[in-house]
């Protein structure tokens, strides 16, 4: 046995011997390609993972210096997560975005103390946005309290503004992820008079039968879902199955993907999802991406989901880093920025439309700005619907903005039991 | 010629009955654990203790209770990762009712709710065996993992239903939540899993072990000579959930900080320990610990060396992980399918007689 463990202990020494690159601005990319949630995990990674590749190859990385993305596979697990972030904070780490709700709330309290940013952009813990408490941890550019009431005031413009009396239906995933709008959802069906049921499916969310059949039963006006990886296209078929009016079925921005959609066919046309950003390969920064990083063979992937809607926020997400990065040099006056600068730059972010058609992304995202209180960002999304026989999302609604006012009484609420629970002090914003 | 009993001569019982009766193989003992306790502490580094060393610790313990229900009193369960969570939830409960209470106090009194569940889901195994008790421990799983989803006072209310570990001290000395040191966790859980697989292996060799395995090898004629089976196989419920709930609650306070029940505690972790036990040896102390080192450590060994040294993609790298250890699993239960510990077993035959093996 000793042998053994000393030659596991040798081999392993080697492994974690190698020295990084020096001066390298390192983005790990806790990604999954493999597992339950896969298909949705490797869109993601690789638009992530392109859009530094295209930094690097068109203007040399940021202010001269080069981006580092550093891969590891958790397949959407939280101790596999746990192992990732230990290997990869040693090697100079800026910002981790985990795209996953379970790994977020492990690295909230881990990345506070090690003093590395999180930026976990639409999931991850909603009161994070309540910077005066998580002061590591940023959620722009909107949550999933703000997906919530999106949903219901989209719901609202649809029903000509009144909803009382109405049923809607949340069919979630059964995890932190799936848990976090109900609340949420509860306060609003007080506000506005409509009866909320909550309907989980377990993970993986491939038998979801008994679920429809009470949606079948109950005869709920509009379902929300709250799904990911193979649960969505599973409810959506079963949805169809049911012949439920897709037009009254609403996904957060996680259940909006080909993926989902694609496998139920002519029936998940008319299927509605909220979107933080544009879809589609139509956008300048992709002829950009095409030259550089696809075309040229050093794509993350084999390039056939550039301009998916997961590759999308993938890309998106990288901006916001790219960005924040960005910013950071400019706080900091120097070129090699620490994750202390990130998170400085993080909370000097600001995002407008100018900016965004500079990088090549017109309209794309919503404008925001943060600030040292609001690690929110703005809140805002739109309605995109599937055109099934197109096989294309559609964008069908202007920026819809959220119920902030309910929404910040509740991450008041909830950061202060979090402050509570962890002897925070709230820091002073002014 | 290194390893050998020539010349280590034994003048009382207890001498001739210890756990490694030969001079060679107690000093080599020793010397781990004391390099374990007192020079691993001084080396260790967050990725060591996070990644390496907390899940192989946590994970023998684990397999260590499963073993003594599995493969001493031979009552098979599926029902590990539900204990677990019985464990992680009674640690969190105490927690934070009683913020005063040191650690050892909350990890053993999370050992002792266990048990007592354990015992409520063992009383099925007195009237059925095999694989119809295997369904009936599933039915715990899914029965357990369900009830700590569905009932909001077992996570305190809180809107994601996570659980999360606040800061508990033992000496003054922070063991949970974030800002701990890496070998104030490690010396606290190795201190656990050292003092209590030292009462799991006198355990099962005094009169309760005995009666378990009686059990085991034939319950019938262990009834007739005279072997309770209530008492032995509850007991063997009763111990096993004990372990098996010590080892929830340390990987939730101490290893990972914040889980959600369906997620830590699905039935994916019953089978991985499960898997453990049947690797590492049925009915073998030594074989808990082979059989967590085997599949908590080779994965991240093989994925430190495809991706970081080989520098393959992180899937492809994954999905070769997978069949690796696929295959090995096969290969090992092919070639020896008494486990791991049979392995070592055989080995030491043979050095006892090398170089001369006539």
């Amino acid at each position: 046995m000793s042998i053994k463990k000393l030659v596991i202990a040798g081999a392993m020494a080697i492994m974690m011997g190698g020295a990084p690159a020096l001066a390298d601005m390192v983005f790990p990319s806790l990604s999954y390609r493999t597992g339950p949630y896969g298909p949705n995990g490797i869109p993601f990674a690789d638009g992530y993972a392109d859009y530094f590749t295209l930094l690097n190859e068109r203007d040399g990385g940021i202010g001269g210096v080069k981006l580092k993305v550093i891969e590891c596979e958790t397949a959407y697990n939280t101790e596999k997560g746990v192992e990732c972030y230990e290997s990869t904070k040693g090697e100079g780490a800026l910002v981790y975005q985990p795209l996953s709700t379970g790994i977020t709330y492990q690295l909230i309290p881990k990345a506070t103390a090690d003093g590395i940013p999180v930026l976990s952009s639409g999931y991850g813990r909603t009161s994070a946005a309540n910077g005066k408490v998580f002061e590591w941890i940023f959620n722009f550019p909107a949550a999933y309290w703000d997906g919530a009431s999106i949903a219901v005031n989209h719901i609202m413009d649809v029903e000509g503004g009144d909803i009382n009396g109405k049923k809607i239906s949340l069919v979630y995933h059964n995890s932190a992820y799936g848990k976090e709008p109900i609340r949420t959802l509860e306060e609003l069906a007080k506000k506005h008079g409509f009866t909320f049921t909550a309907i989980p499916v377990d993970h993986p969310g491939q038998e979801q039968k008994s679920q429809w059949l009470q949606i079948r039963r109950d005869r709920p006006d509009y379902v929300l879902m709250w799904g990911w990886g193979v649960m969505n296209s599973v409810a959506i078929q079963e949805a169809a199955n049911i012949r439920f009016p897709m037009d009254h079925f609403i996904g957060v921005w996680w259940s909006g993907s080909e993926n989902d959609v694609l496998p139920a066919g002519d029936g998940a046309n008319g299927y509605k999802s909220l979107a933080l950003h544009g879809t589609g390969i139509d956008y300048p920064l992709y002829a950009d991406m095409k030259k550089y990083v696809i075309d040229a063979g050093k794509g993350a992937g084999d390039g056939s989901h550039a301009g998916e809607v997961l590759y999308s926020r993938g890309v998106y997400s990288a901006v916001l880093a790219a960005e924040a990065a960005r910013k950071a040099q400019e706080i900091s006056g120097k070129k090699d920025i620490t994750s202390a600068d990130m998170r400085d730059g993080l909370e000097a972010l600001e995002i407008t439309s100018a900016r965004l058609a500079e990088i090549g992304l017109p309209d794309f995202g919503a404008e925001f700005k943060a600030t040292c209180a609001n690690h929110g960002g703005s809140g805002l999304g739109k309605v995109q619907q599937w055109d099934a026989s197109a096989k294309k999302w559609n964008l069908i609604t202007d920026w819809i903005a959220s119920d902030r006012e309910l929404i910040q009484a509740l991450v008041e609420e909830d950061s202060a039991a979090y402050a509570a629970e962890n002897n925070i002090t709230p820091r002073d914003c002014n | 010629m290194f390893y050998r009993e020539a010349g280590d001569f034994k003048t009382s019982y207890a001498a001739d009955q210890q756990t490694f009766p030969i001079k060679s193989e107690r000093w080599l003992f020793w010397a781990f654990i004391a390099i374990a306790f007192l020079v691993v502490p001084f080396f260790i580094n967050d990725y060591w203790n996070k990644a390496v060393l907390m899940p192989l610790l946590i994970y023998a313990m684990a397999a260590l209770g499963l073993n003594i229900l599995t493969g001493y009193c031979g009552q098979v369960s599926l029902g590990t990762g539900g204990f677990m969570a019985v464990g992680a939830y009674a640690c969190y409960k105490l927690m934070t009712a009683f913020p005063g209470m040191d650690m050892f106090s909350v990890v053993i009194l999370s050992g002792f709710i266990t048990a007592g569940v354990g015992l409520l889901f063992g009383i099925p195994s007195l009237r059925i065996k095999g694989f119809y008790l295997a369904v009936a421990t599933l039915a715990a799983q899914f029965f357990l993992v369900w009830m700590f989803n569905k009932f909001a006072w077992f996570y305190n209310y809180s809107a994601s239903g996570q659980i999360t570990a606040p800061e508990r001290t033992v000496f003054g000395i922070a063991v949970t939540g974030p800002s701990t040191t890496p070998w104030a966790t490690y010396l606290f859980a190795l201190t656990f899993v050292f003092v209590f697989g030292w009462v799991a292996r006198n355990l099962t060799r005094g009169r309760l072990g005995r009666s378990w395995m009686a059990i085991r090898d034939m319950d019938i004629a262990a009834e007739i000579i005279g072997v309770s089976p209530l008492r032995a196989k509850l007991s063997a419920f009763g111990v096993s959930s004990f372990y098996i709930g010590m080892a929830g609650a340390m990987f939730f306070a101490n290893y990972l900080g914040a889980i959600e029940v369906t997620e830590a505690f699905g039935i994916e972790k019953s089978f991985l320990v499960l898997f453990m036990v049947i690797i590492g040896g049925l009915g073998s102390i030594l074989g808990s610990f082979l059989g967590a080192v085997f599949l908590v450590l080779l994965p991240v060994l093989l994925k430190n060396i495809m991706v970081g040294y080989l520098g393959w993609a992180t899937d492809l790298a994954a999905h070769v992980q997978i069949m690796l250890i696929g295959g090995l699993i096969v290969f090992f239960l092919i070639a020896e399918p008494h486990g791991l510990a049979q392995l070592w077993r055989v080995t030491k035959e043979k050095l006892r007689l090398w170089p001369f093996p006539y």
